[in-house]
C-alpha cells in the first residue's frame, strides 16, 4: 500500500515536472546566447492553445505538439525581431510578449473550452517498468515524457560537447570577441530564441494534450515564469534544471502528499495551491543571496542588446 | 557596392520628436492591425471598427464608462512609471491591486453599517497600505537578498489571486449570497460618491488626476525624481554621484503598490461595490503597458489610459455585436505594446536611403 501511493507521488512529480523541464531548458539554451526571453507564460499559453485545437481537429497529439512547437517558435520570433533587429529592451519586449501570448490564448481558445481530447495512452517499457516501486513511476509514462530526458541529453551534450555549443556560449559571454572572429551574432541570438520558444511552446502542448487534456483560460497558471526562476535556480546548468523541474514538480502535487499522508490537514486548498508560488520566491532569495554566484554563472551579455558596428 | 536597401544609422542624439511620435504610430499601427484582424475573422473592418473603436463612445454615458476604466488604469500605471523610470521592475501590480482591494474591503466590512465620514478615507489608506505591503515584499528581497524583482512580484500575483478566492469562499463569504464567491454588498458610507448623476464615474477618477499631478510635480520638481530618472537612464553615473540605489527601489516599488492598491479600493468601492474572486479585470498588467505607452510621464499616461479603457470597451462590444470573445482587447492591447516597443527604435535611429 505504502509502495503504491509512494510510486504514484513519483509518478504524478515526474509529470508535473516535465512541462517546466521543456521549457526551462529551451530558455536555457536562449540564455546562453545572451537573449533573456521573458516570453515564456504567454508563448506556453500560445503553444497549449495551438496543440490543443489541432489535436482535437486532427486527433492526432503529435500534430499537435508539433503546432504547438510552430506557435512557439512564431511568438518568439516575434520577440526575436523586436530585440534583435529593433533592438527594443528585452525585460519590456518578453513581458509584451507574455501579456499578448495569455491575451491571444484566450481569444483562440474560447470556442475550445468545453471540448475534451481523448487521453494519450502512456508507453510502458518493457522489463524496466517491472522495476518494483521505480518502475510504474519512471517507466509507464507518456512518450513526451521520455523525450524531455533525451532533450536533457542533448541540450547537454549541445552546450558542453559540441562546437556548435561552444559558439552559442562565446555569443552569450561576449557578443563583441564573437563578431569579431566571424561568428553572426544575430543570426545565432535568433536561432537560439526560435528554439526556446518552439520548447516553450512543447510545454504548453503538454499541458493541454498531455496532462489535462483540456483547454481552461490561465491554465499555464505561471509556470512559464517558474520555468524563467529555474534558469537562475539551475545557475544556468542543464543538470539542476532537471532536478529544479521535478523538486517544483513535487510541490505543485503537494496536495497528493496531504492526501496520501493520511493525515487530516484542515489547510484551505488555495493554501496549497500557492505553494509553488512560494516555493519559487523562497528558491530565488536562496541562490540570489550570493551576488557572486549570479555573476559567475550567468552569461556576462544576458539581457543586453549587441549591434555590430560593420 | 552601393545599396538601395535603407540601413539603420545611429542618431547623434535620441530625437525628442520621435519619442513623442512614437506612441502615435503605434496606435496607427494597432488600429491598421484591427482592420486587419477583424478582416481575418470573417468580420467586414469597418464594421468592426465602428462596433470596436466608435460605439463605446456614442453618447455621454459612453464616454463616462471610458473615464470609469480608465481611472484603475491611470492609477497605476503612474505609480508603477515611478519605478519605471528608475528600471525598478514592479511586475506584480495586479496582485497589489487585488491586496489593496481585500484591505479596503477588510474595512469595510469590520465597519459595515457604520456611516463615519471617515469610513471612505480610512478604506483608501487600507487599500494603499495593502498594496504597499504587497510590494514592499519584492523591494525587501531585492534589497536585501538580490532576489528579482520582476519574478517575485509575479509569484505574489499568483498569491494574492489565491488568497482572495479563499477569503470570498470561505470567511468572507455573504451568507446571504446563495452560495457565490463574493462579500455581501457595501453599505452606502463604503461606497464612493458619484461625480456625474446617472453614470458610474465616481470619486476615484478626481483620485486619479490628482496622482497624475502628484506624479508630475514628483518626476519634474523633486531632487528625489530627478535622482531616480539618472538611476533610470545612467546607472554608472547615478552610482557614482553617490544616490542609493535600495532607496529608490524602495520608492519605485511602494509607490507602484500604493497605487495599485488605491485603485483596488477604486473597484470595491466604485462599480463593483463587493470584493469578489475577480476583482481585477487584467488591469494590473494593462497598465503596464499604459505605463509604457504614455512615456512614463503623467499627461502621457492620461491620454494611453483612456485609449486602453477603450480598447476594453471595445472588447465588450464586439462582445455583444460581432460575437467574438471580449479577450480580443487583450490581444490588441499587446500588439500596442508590440508596435511601441518596435518604433521605439526610430528614437535612436534613423533609415538611410542612400548607399555609400
Amino acid at each position: 500500500m505504502a509502495d503504491n501511493s509512494l510510486t504514484f507521488i513519483l509518478f504524478a512529480t515526474i509529470v508535473a515536472g516535465t512541462p517546466l523541464i521543456i521549457t526551462a531548458l529551451g530558455e536555457l539554451v536562449t540564455e546562453k546566447s545572451g537573449v533573456l526571453n521573458l516570453g515564456a507564460e504567454g508563448i506556453m499559453a500560445v503553444g497549449a492553445v495551438a496543440a490543443f485545437a489541432i489535436t482535437h481537429h486532427s486527433s492526432n497529439p503529435w500534430l499537435g505538439v508539433l503546432a504547438g512547437a510552430a506557435a512557439g517558435a512564431a511568438m518568439s520570433l516575434i520577440f526575436g525581431v523586436l530585440t534583435l533587429t529593433l533592438l527594443a529592451n528585452q525585460v519590456a519586449s518578453g513581458l509584451a510578449l507574455s501579456i499578448f501570448g495569455v491575451g491571444l490564448s484566450a481569444f483562440i481558445g474560447k470556442s475550445y473550452e468545453s471540448v475534451a481530447l481523448k487521453a494519450v495512452p502512456a508507453l510502458r517499457i518493457p522489463v524496466l517498468a517491472d522495476i518494483p516501486v521505480l518502475g510504474n513511476a519512471l517507466f509507464n509514462h507518456q512518450a513526451l515524457v521520455y523525450a524531455s530526458w533525451l532533450l536533457f541529453a542533448g541540450i547537454a551534450w549541445f552546450l558542453y560537447r559540441s562546437r556548435a555549443g561552444l559558439i552559442l556560449r562565446a555569443i552569450g559571454e561576449s557578443p563583441a570577441s564573437a563578431h569579431s572572429i566571424g561568428y553572426n551574432v544575430i543570426r545565432i541570438r535568433y536561432l537560439a530564441t526560435i528554439f526556446g520558444g518552439a520548447m516553450a511552446g512543447i510545454g504548453g502542448a503538454f499541458l493541454s494534450v498531455f496532462y489535462t487534456p483540456l483547454w481552461v483560460e490561465g491554465m499555464v497558471a505561471g509556470r512559464g515564469w517558474i520555468a524563467l526562476a529555474l534558469v537562475v535556480f539551475a545557475t544556468w546548468r542543464p543538470m539542476r534544471v532537471l532536478v529544479g523541474a521535478y523538486l517544483f514538480g513535487g510541490v505543485m502535487i503537494s496536495q497528493l502528499f496531504v492526501q496520501g499522508s493520511g493525515i487530516q490537514l484542515d489547510v484551505p486548498a488555495q493554501f496549497l495551491a500557492s505553494l509553488p508560488y512560494w516555493a519559487t520566491i523562497i528558491v530565488l532569495v536562496i541562490i540570489s543571496r550570493d551576488i557572486n554566484k549570479i555573476r559567475l554563472n550567468s552569461p556576462v551579455s544576458l539581457g543586453q542588446p549587441y549591434r555590430p558596428d560593420a | 557596392m552601393p545599396s538601395f536597401l535603407p540601413r539603420l544609422e545611429a542618431r547623434a542624439e535620441p530625437s525628442e520628436a520621435m519619442r513623442y511620435a512614437s506612441p502615435l504610430i503605434a496606435v496607427a499601427l494597432t488600429l491598421i492591425g484591427g482592420l486587419i484582424i477583424f478582416a481575418i475573422l470573417g468580420k467586414n473592418p469597418l464594421e468592426g471598427f465602428r462596433v470596436f473603436f466608435l460605439s463605446p463612445l456614442k453618447d455621454a454615458y459612453g464616454v463616462s464608462e471610458l473615464f470609469l476604466k480608465a481611472t484603475p488604469l491611470m492609477l497605476i500605471a503612474v505609480g508603477l512609471a515611478v519605478g519605471f523610470r528608475a528600471n525598478v521592475w514592479n511586475i506584480g501590480a495586479e496582485g497589489q491591486f487585488i491586496m489593496g482591494a481585500v484591505a479596503a474591503g477588510g474595512v469595510a466590512l469590520v465597519f459595515f453599517g457604520r456611516s463615519s465620514p471617515l469610513l471612505l478615507p480610512a478604506m483608501v489608506v487600507a487599500g494603499a497600505l495593502g498594496g504597499a505591503l504587497w510590494a514592499a515584499i519584492p523591494a525587501l528581497l531585492r534589497t536585501r537578498f538580490n532576489a528579482n524583482e520582476i519574478l517575485v512580484s509575479l509569484m505574489l500575483v499568483y498569491i494574492a489571486q489565491l488568497g482572495v478566492s479563499w477569503l470570498v469562499h470561505g470567511p468572507w463569504k455573504d451568507p446571504e449570497g446563495f452560495n457565490f464567491p463574493q462579500t455581501k454588498m457595501f453599505h452606502d458610507a463604503a461606497l464612493l460618491p458619484m461625480l456625474v448623476e446617472g453614470t458610474r464615474l465616481n470619486a476615484a477618477f478626481v483620485l486619479a488626476l490628482g496622482a497624475l499631478l502628484a506624479c508630475y510635480v514628483f518626476m519634474n520638481r523633486s531632487f528625489l525624481g530627478f535622482q531616480m530618472q539618472v538611476a533610470g537612464e545612467a546607472e554608472a553615473a547615478s552610482r557614482y554621484a553617490g544616490f542609493s540605489t535600495k532607496r529608490m527601489i524602495w520608492i519605485g516599488m511602494l509607490a507602484g503598490g500604493a497605487m495599485a492598491g488605491i485603485a483596488g479600493m477604486g473597484e470595491v468601492a466604485g462599480p463593483m461595490g463587493q470584493l469578489t474572486e475577480h476583482v481585477s479585470n487584467n488591469y494590473g498588467f494593462a497598465a503596464i503597458i499604459v505605463a509604457f505607452v504614455g512615456r512614463l510621464n503623467a499627461l502621457g499616461i492620461f491620454f494611453a489610459s483612456l485609449l486602453m479603457a477603450l480598447l476594453y470597451l471595445g472588447g465588450e462590444q464586439a462582445q455583444q455585436y460581432l460575437s467574438l470573445p471580449s479577450s480580443i482587447s487583450k490581444v490588441f492591447q499587446g500588439m500596442l505594446l508590440f508596435f511601441l516597443l518596435g518604433t521605439d527604435l526610430f528614437v535612436n535611429y534613423r533609415l538611410r536611403f542612400s548607399g555609400r
